[in-house]
């Protein structure tokens, strides 16, 4: 299935002539914002300039003039589908420039990866969902955000907020887990099964879906390391390598879970990929429910966690301490760090410096959707026309994160 | 486990080009002298205890009232080994310039160009180095220290209080 | 149009009462509160029963502009380009703080608020707005549209040589519209 060489297609006797065409930057299979500038013959593409920056935010600038905590909120627009994995990877960060992240309480951890796992599959979803809608199939789209809105409720429950989380702090989360979400988050989880097999049945042997994914924008495994591509997409390519296995962070060695590869690296091995890695994360949040011990949710040190709201309200040296966290920062020592973990894109790393202030002195991030998105400008050219929209869509580039 | 990086860095190159190393947060760093950027990372890349395949990462930081006031920052990351180090290349002020990793991993293009944007470092033998994240109207490099953080360069403004 | 408008004559409430059901919206989605807009499209939400019902994203087809997240310097020409591009009337919303004032982004890059370039008829705040939020934008806009407020309505009649000043814009809220119905009664 699937045409693999454009060129087979070409009728000899119709001659076209090169033209430039423009997609972008807003086009509806952009999720995001990005400009294509493509040179096309006929129906095939000869030249690709994919142009990022539609959404520059300044999340580096913002940072540096924000105290540590108050990154938080910038993170979450970062990679805006899957928040709290970017909530968790920077608090990571921060926690070894403080020389505490061996410290942070049991109970946090397996919250965070709980609530991280959850932000994945919401991650997955949309993307597989929105790819799919973009060659047609509505109805994935549908039962995708159907799933999604249950996962979505489920955050909105343990941090108040359904998309925007700012959930994880330094030295913890900011609460626990609310009476019987346990159990609810399971029964979700039994859902969510029966939409992917519902989905799996939809698309998996559909011949639209099949012919644009089939052997369309391989890339192989030498291509994928000297890119730098991570996450499911490198995966596709064969390359092994997932943060959560091979550097474990949290308590993710506790797990027993598998890393899904591809075989080709086509579109097709970045679809599946994805769902066999939401069934991946299904099964860690299965585990961690059984684990998580009963303790307390936050780093009992004053320098670092805020005091307790009836504290701050009722002795002076409670409110002294919050107000003191909450104006100048937490001092964090000077020292250089880069820490990565791994978001929903693939290994999304902090390189923070700090100079000894409340504040960043810089605050990258390494994103890693641009490695993916860069290697458009190489995929593209001899594809047909027809091939950017799902092709850019498995690449699920995220606009606030790719340009930050 | 990464010291082994070092260790062989230090090994290979005794004539100066290894200024500084040190470990930190478990990370292994190495200032390198930007003359002889090509050749180490070309040694990392291609050494066989080594192998660094992959560059996870290029940024700058603007060491604001240092010299050389400019860092290159590069993150490598060896798949097979699994071992990273991190390298700075040092650039002052007036020449912002040291060679481009494009010839050795093809992913330094973008992180380059962003370097560039942002922090007007000029990257020798990059094959297209335009802006990336900003507009090719912008003037200046705003993530600099002295760039203010609210200074815009608009393009398009509407007229006050028009209905259009 | 073919037809000359009087000021709230019988038939320009007429139209108004189609046009306030017919709503074909562009939506031109940068960022996170793409995320909410394609909630509120998607089942649960719902924002068909609203008559605004598919997105069309061709902004000829369009007369409901819906500015969904950070608009940047540098989308501003081509967000003034669609704008431009889309006939009259029509009528913007600016979904979400950031395509409202900028949100907390205050910086170099972002743009504090759509209405730089273009013109906003209802703004929904909220970072992302929850999509019940959105439904009551829907709602307002309707009820100005019926009552021939928005911009470029005031701009027509305006072309047409009637004078309506701008201040006269009734501001919108829910709580005068009750209170404004019962008085009738």
């Amino acid at each position: 299935m699937g045409i693999q060489d454009a060129a087979d297609l070409d009728a000899p006797d119709l001659p076209t002539e090169p033209m430039p065409l423009n997609m972008g930057p807003s086009h509806p299979a952009m999720h995001g914002t990005v400009r294509m500038v493509l040179d096309v013959e006929g129906e095939k593409i000869t030249n690709a300039d994919v142009q990022i920056g539609y959404l520059h935010r300044c999340f580096e600038k913002e940072a540096e003039y924000a105290t540590w905590t108050q990154i938080f909120p910038y993170t979450d627009r970062l990679n805006y589908v899957s928040p709290m994995l970017n909530n968790v990877g920077y608090a990571i960060a921060v926690e070894k420039l403080l020389d505490i992240d061996k410290k942070i309480p049991e109970r946090a951890q397996y919250i965070r990866v709980i609530v991280g796992e959850i932000s994945r599959i919401t991650d997955h979803m949309t993307c597989l969902g929105a790819g799919a809608m973009e060659l047609g199939a509505f109805t994935v789209f549908l039962y995708m955000l159907k799933g999604r809105e249950w996962l979505y409720e489920l955050q909105e429950e343990i941090s108040g907020a359904r998309l925007t989380h700012s959930f994880v702090r330094i030295g913890g989360v900011v609460g626990d887990l609310p009476a019987g979400y346990i159990d609810r988050l399971t029964e979700v989880l039994g859902k969510i099964r029966v939409i992917l097999d519902d989905v799996s049945k939809l698309l998996d042997r559909n011949r639209i879906f099949r012919d644009r994914m089939d052997g369309i924008a391989i890339i192989t495994k030498q291509e994928a390391m000297a890119y730098g591509l991570t996450g499911p997409v490198g995966r596709s390519t064969g390359l092994e390598y997932d943060v959560r296995r091979d550097h474990p962070y949290l308590v993710y060695d506790r797990f027993d879970f598998d890393v899904p590869v591809g075989s080709v690296g086509d579109n097709f091995d970045r679809y599946a990929v994805r769902v066999e890695e939401i069934k991946q994360s299904m099964s860690i949040l299965e585990q961690a429910l059984k684990q998580i011990p009963a303790g307390p949710v936050m780093l009992n040190d004053p320098r670092i966690a805020l005091p307790s709201k009836a504290e701050t309200y009722n002795s002076i040296e409670a409110m002294i301490a919050h107000f003191k966290i909450i104006m100048d920062g937490i001092h964090v020592p000077p020292g250089e760090v880069y820490s990565f973990t791994e978001g929903g894109n693939g290994e999304l790393g902090f390189y923070l410096v700090s100079d000894g202030t409340g504040r960043p002195w810089k605050c990258r991030v390494r994103p890693p959707c641009v490695p993916a998105v860069a290697i458009m400008n190489k995929l593209l050219p001899g594809l047909f026309m027809a091939d950017v929209v799902p092709t850019f869509g498995m690449m699920n580039m995220i606009g606030g994160e790719c340009d930050r | 486990m990464a010291q082994l990086v070092l260790d062989r860095l230090l090994a290979q190159f005794g004539g100066g080009e290894i200024i500084k190393t040190g470990s930190q947060h478990g990370n292994e760093w190495a200032r390198i002298r930007p003359d002889a950027w090509t050749a180490v990372c070309t040694f990392l890349r291609d050494d066989p205890t080594l192998s660094m395949e992959m560059l996870t990462d290029l940024t700058c930081v603007d060491r604001f009232g240092d010299e050389p006031r400019f860092d290159v920052v590069v993150h490598l990351y060896s798949v097979s080994k699994k071992h990273r180090v991190r390298l700075y290349g040092g650039v002052p002020e007036e020449n912002p310039l040291i060679d481009s990793l494009v010839p050795l991993w093809p992913g330094a293009d973008w992180p380059e160009r962003e370097a560039y944007d942002l922090y007007g470092v000029r990257f020798a033998g990059h094959p297209d180095l335009r802006r990336l994240l900003m507009y090719p109207e912008f003037i200046g490099h705003p993530l600099r220290k002295d760039y203010p953080k609210e200074k815009r360069q608009p393009l398009v403004r509407r007229q006050a209080g028009s209905l259009d | 149009m073919g037809f000359e408008f009087v000021y709230s004559s019988k038939l320009e409430a007429a139209v108004n009462w189609a046009r306030k059901f017919s709503l074909f919206s562009y939506p031109f989605v940068t960022a996170c509160c793409g995320m909410e807009y394609m909630s509120t499209a998607a089942p649960k939400y719902d924002i068909a029963r609203f008559g605004s019902e598919f997105p069309r994203f061709s902004p000829r087809q369009a007369d409901l502009l819906i500015i969904v997240g950070t608009i940047t310097e540098r989308q501003g020409p081509a967000l003034r380009r669609i704008y431009e591009q889309m006939c009259e009337p029509k009528w913007v919303i600016a979904f979400g703080v950031c395509a409202s004032t900028g949100g907390f982004y205050q910086n170099y890059s972002t743009m504090p608020g759509a209405d730089q370039v273009v013109p906003v008829d209802v703004y929904i705040p909220g970072c992302p707005p929850r999509p019940e939020q959105v439904l009551d934008a829907l709602i307002m806009l309707q009820e100005r549209i019926q009552r021939g407020e928005g911009h470029s309505q005031i701009a027509m009649r305006v072309d047409q040589g009637f004078d309506v000043p701008a201040a006269s814009v009734r501001p919108i809220s829910r709580i005068t519209e009750h209170g404004e119905k019962a008085k009738v009664k």
